[in-house]
């Protein structure tokens, strides 16, 4: 039994070193296995972010193979790399489906990225696993978004600040494209249902990879001195965060006087930090490497031991990829095929752990429940928890502190099958028909 | 027979202190002991604040040991202990004597849990605790906390503690956190005025965000005095804000005078288009990730020089790759700007995806030296340590280089290489010599400029990216062929986008320098500085 175990091992690790070479499926796989797409950019810009996905999506497929593989069949990656470039994503998403023939693909980080490949999986009816937190606004039918929506993560982290920090001035900090241009709408919008004048909020953009920071934070200094508790709340994406973290410890910003809390930060990207002048400022996820379940110590134990670096971090979007793929492989198990019509249906429902100490659910919208966790940064760049929902949040794909899009909602079971379901029109179809 | 009872006076004061000092401790122990079973925040917060009700110094050790995260129990036996860990096994101290008392496997331990409402707390019983302190320094920090965070119960304790002081400056400052203390208390108008006066003429942005919130919950004259002072304060911080702007400005202009200057030898002097260039200083900052590296595992007590010791390797590694490029590459597209221009980039590329492979595709810490964090007040501008270093670097560096150019026998050579190519080859100078060694000069130097920029920026495949378009701005801009126009050209650029960025965002501030330079360029095609004679007609 044991050699059979190693057999498949380097078997796979070898399939998996011919693909990444040379993109093409190995030929010596002689037995019929079912394909996973894995497409996450390897070289280029969000490479620092979309490596670990990939690892981790081998990670996953390597313990599902050990398991005995799926109905009866092992598991096989085809893995391509979209070099962060975003209509290269759509070509990729192609050559997976149409010549790779996979049965589903995990993958995207940008919200850009997703957009590109949408046309391409609803024309070749394939099914995508999203795992990033994201700005909402969409349901698709052959796409299940396994990251937050807003309401899993930006409104639980305002609402941590107002009550129990007490802060009334609010600056919204991004980088300048849609994620944090649709988030901060949305904040904008809730702040001020919430009674925050317009005054007290500041709302600021800087472009991709923003490294002079010393404007902006003596600004927050500035806009900070108006004798109310302000805080920061950051969609500045990956890199541009150290920098900017590194101005406000070296101009003496600490998070007891002005917090930040960040939406984009994660183990991940404090890995290249000197944390110890940021311990107390926030981050909002859905699950933190620190979070003390016997689920998260074995996960954690199993992934060091495959990466064989006992310093390699784990973060949120690999806990989605981690629910996304057990609730496909639970969808396949019940639907006995991996036909993806018959997928999308059985998976509406399906609940698996998460890593938090819950199940997670896949809710008739395609998004699915998570808790929601508050946690200060840590001297050793990992996360305490200092809050966390009570119970689980539904993604909410539509927000409801959006004028236009208040009134929609998605059910993609039958008879509605509908991703933009007008309620006061009573008919489907509305803002955004993706 | 005054000086006996004083003496007797003493000795009773010393007796009784002790006394109470035992049975002060048990109950001090018994309060901390609670930090065990403190359920939540709020909890642990009453334990912080009767511990700072006992007004006792001792406990200062474990409130700050709190703040830091350091105070953990025992899960055996609930005790309390301040602990410092160190690879999963953790010391153990007394929380009241400080004394080292055992050690432990961090697994047997369970931590006080803080949050920033908490160390805000901690912050202010903190404050009240050290007012007497025999040092000006930790009495000014509790003065200045008092300030922010104003509680008319501590009028007493101020007053108390302004009629012993005789640090004039730290007086100053009890006077004000007093001040500000009154202004939340409810003594008569009279104060108040009085008060409002004292926090006005402090200036600085505490001082105003204290006036603001006071002015919102007043009225009548109290509120006209906040919002005049106020004002006030306002207009003195509007001049800072645009030296501020000033130096920003040349904050920026250093960082990218030190991209841009390399470049100005490659691409000014030689003519070479370098889309590698990026490159260099990425490889710079690589070069000093890895003697941090090293520092950090063999030799942490020279962690402080790891930047001098990184600037020459830098300088020797980024230069050996610019050699080898230019014997390797470039030597055969001279005069064939298209080809050089994609074979550069090509080359920028590999060397990307090179490091991508050697390190990982993720950020590399490269930690600052105690001599670059933090920051100095200036008036009401904080001057960081890191930029104000880089931009006397960026001048030394400036400054060096003028002088090689324009003082040694090699500056003589490049420069006669550069105007005359067959003329300098017939008085007996080595040209494809000088133009290799020209070449890895332009390298080393944006290689120096990575172990700068890793202070300020990312260490990421990416870094050079970032840097290749603004140094190409700047060159271009400066004049091509002139090291002082890319020094005028970056301090330019560099002032222009900080004073346009607080009006038009950083967005639409980086656009507008574009469309500005473009313009320019329009109207002066060959820079700032133009090159004269015949060199600009071959």
């Amino acid at each position: 039994m044991r050699g059979s175990f190693y057999g498949i091992k380097t078997m796979l690790a070898a399939s998996v070193l011919a693909t990444s070479m040379s993109f093409a499926v190995p030929s010596y796989a002689q037995e019929e296995t079912i394909k996973v797409g894995i497409l996450h950019s390897l070289s280029g810009t969000m490479a620092i972010s979309e490596t670990t996905l990939k690892d981790t999506m081998l990670f996953l497929i390597d313990e599902q193979n050990k398991k005995g593989g799926l109905l009866g069949k092992k598991l096989e990656a085809v893995v391509v790399d979209p070099a962060s470039d975003w209509p290269l994503f759509a070509e990729k998403a192609r050559e997976l489906i149409s010549v790779n023939k996979v049965s589903a693909v995990f993958g995207c980080w940008t919200s850009v990225s997703r957009k590109s490949v949408l046309p391409v999986f609803e024309e070749l009816n394939n099914i995508l696993f999203y795992p990033v937190q994201y700005e909402g606004e969409e349901s698709q039918r052959n796409v299940f978004y396994t990251g937050a929506a807003p309401n899993q993560q930006a409104i639980p982290a305002v609402d941590y600040l107002m009550n129990d920090e007490g802060v009334e001035r609010w600056v919204l900090a991004g980088t300048d494209y849609v994620y944090p241009q649709t988030t901060n709408k949305i904040l904008q919008a809730y702040l001020e249902s919430k009674g925050v004048a317009k005054e007290d909020i500041m709302v600021n953009y800087t472009p991709f990879g923003h490294s002079d920071w010393q404007t902006i934070v003596t600004d927050i200094k500035n806009f900070g001195s108006a004798g109310k508790k302000t805080a920061v709340v950051s969609t500045i994406n990956g890199d541009a965060n150290v920098p900017f973290y590194k101005e406000l410890a070296n101009q003496g910003i600490k998070a007891e006087d002005i917090p930040v809390v960040a939406f984009s930060v994660g183990e991940e990207e404090l890995a290249g930090l000197d944390t110890a002048p940021l311990v107390g400022h926030l981050t909002a996820w859905n699950y933190f490497q620190s979070v003390d379940t016997p689920e998260n110590a074995d996960f954690i134990a199993k992934w060091k031991e495959y990466t064989k670096n006992p310093d390699r971090v784990t973060n949120d979007p690999m806990e989605a990829h981690v629910i996304g793929f057990n609730m496909w492989i639970k969808a396949v198990e019940k639907a006995g095929t991996t036909e993806p019509d018959a997928v999308i249906d059985s998976i509406i429902g399906v609940s698996v752990p998460n890593l938090t100490g819950g199940y997670s659910a896949m809710m008739p919208n395609h998004h699915i429940t998570k808790p929601v966790l508050i946690g200060e940064i840590q001297a050793d760049g990992q996360m305490e928890t200092v809050w966390q929902t009570s119970g689980l949040v539904v993604g909410d794909e539509w927000s409801d502190y959006l004028p236009d899009s208040k009134d929609l909602i998605a059910d993609w079971r039958a008879p509605m099958s509908c991703g933009n379901f007008n309620v006061a029109a009573g008919k489907c179809g509305g803002k955004g028909t993706n | 027979m005054t000086f006996l009872r004083a003496i007797g006076l003493l000795i009773l004061l010393f007796a009784t202190s002790g006394a109470s000092a035992q049975s002060n401790e048990t109950a001090l122990r018994e309060t901390i002991g609670g930090l065990s079973s403190a359920k939540n925040f709020r909890e642990t917060e009453e334990i912080v604040r009767s511990l700072g009700a006992t007004g006792d110094p001792v406990v200062g050790r474990v409130l700050n040991a709190l703040s830091d995260g350091n105070v953990s129990f025992r899960k055996s036996d609930n005790t309390v202990f301040i602990v410092s860990e160190r690879a999963g096994r953790a010391k153990l101290f007394d929380p009241i004597s400080g004394d080292e008392v055992g050690e432990a496997a961090t697994t047997e331990l369970t931590k006080v849990k803080v949050n920033n409402g908490l160390r805000r707390s901690i912050r202010e019983v903190f404050a009240t605790l050290t007012l007497g302190s025999p040092n000006p320094a930790v009495r000014q920090r509790a003065a200045d906390t008092m300030f922010i965070s104003p509680d008319p119960a501590a009028i007493e304790g101020l007053d108390a503690a302004i009629a012993k002081e005789d640090v004039a400056s730290v007086k100053e400052r009890m006077i004000q956190a007093r001040a500000a203390a009154v202004l939340a208390s409810d003594l008569p108008e009279a104060d108040k005025l009085a008060a409002i006066e004292v926090i006005g003429a402090r200036g600085d942005r505490s001082a105003l965000s204290l006036l603001v919130s006071y002015q919102g919950r007043s009225e009548g004259a109290l509120r006209e005095a906040a919002a005049s002072a106020a004002a006030g304060i306002e207009s003195t911080i509007a001049v800072w804000n645009a030296a501020q702007n000033v130096w920003y400005g040349i904050s920026l202009g250093s960082v990218l005078l030190l991209a841009a200057i390399g470049l100005a030898i490659t691409f000014g002097v030689m003519g070479v288009i370098n889309m590698a260039h990026g490159e260099m200083v990425m490889i710079g900052a690589y070069t000093t990730f890895v003697v941090q590296n090293i520092i950090r595992t063999s030799y942490p007590g020279l962690f402080d020089y790891s930047l001098a010791i990184a600037l020459p390797l830098a300088f020797l590694v980024a230069g050996f790759v610019g050699l080898v490029m230019e014997r390797g590459l470039i030597r055969f597209l001279y005069g064939r700007p298209l080809e050089t221009l994609l074979a550069t980039w090509g080359v920028s590329l590999v060397l990307q995806q090179l490091v991508r492979t050697i390190f990982g595709p993720t950020n590399r810490e490269v930690g600052n030296p105690s001599w670059m964090s933090g920051s100095f007040q200036l008036g009401e501008m904080a001057i960081t340590w890191n930029r104000l270093w880089i931009v006397v670097f960026s001048l030394a560096v400036f400054v060096l280089l003028l002088y090689i150019f324009n003082r040694t026998a090699w500056g003589l050579q490049m420069r006669a290489v550069t105007a005359n190519r067959r003329m300098a080859a017939s008085m007996g100078i080595r040209t494809p010599w000088v133009d290799a060694f020209t070449f890895a000069l332009g390298s080393g130097i944006a290689g120096i400029a990575g172990v700068a920029l890793s202070q300020v920026d990312n260490v990421s495949p990416d870094l050079g990216q970032g840097y290749i378009i603004d140094s190409f701005m700047v060159v271009v801009f400066g004049g091509v062929g002139n090291l002082w126009g890319t020094l005028v050209g970056a301090m330019s650029l560099g002032i222009l986008n900080k004073f346009l960025e607080p009006y038009a965002g950083a967005v639409l501030g980086k656009i507008l320098v574009l469309v500005l330079i473009i313009l320019f360029i329009q109207k002066r095609p060959r820079g700032l500085f133009a090159l004269k004679g015949r060199a600009v007609e071959a």
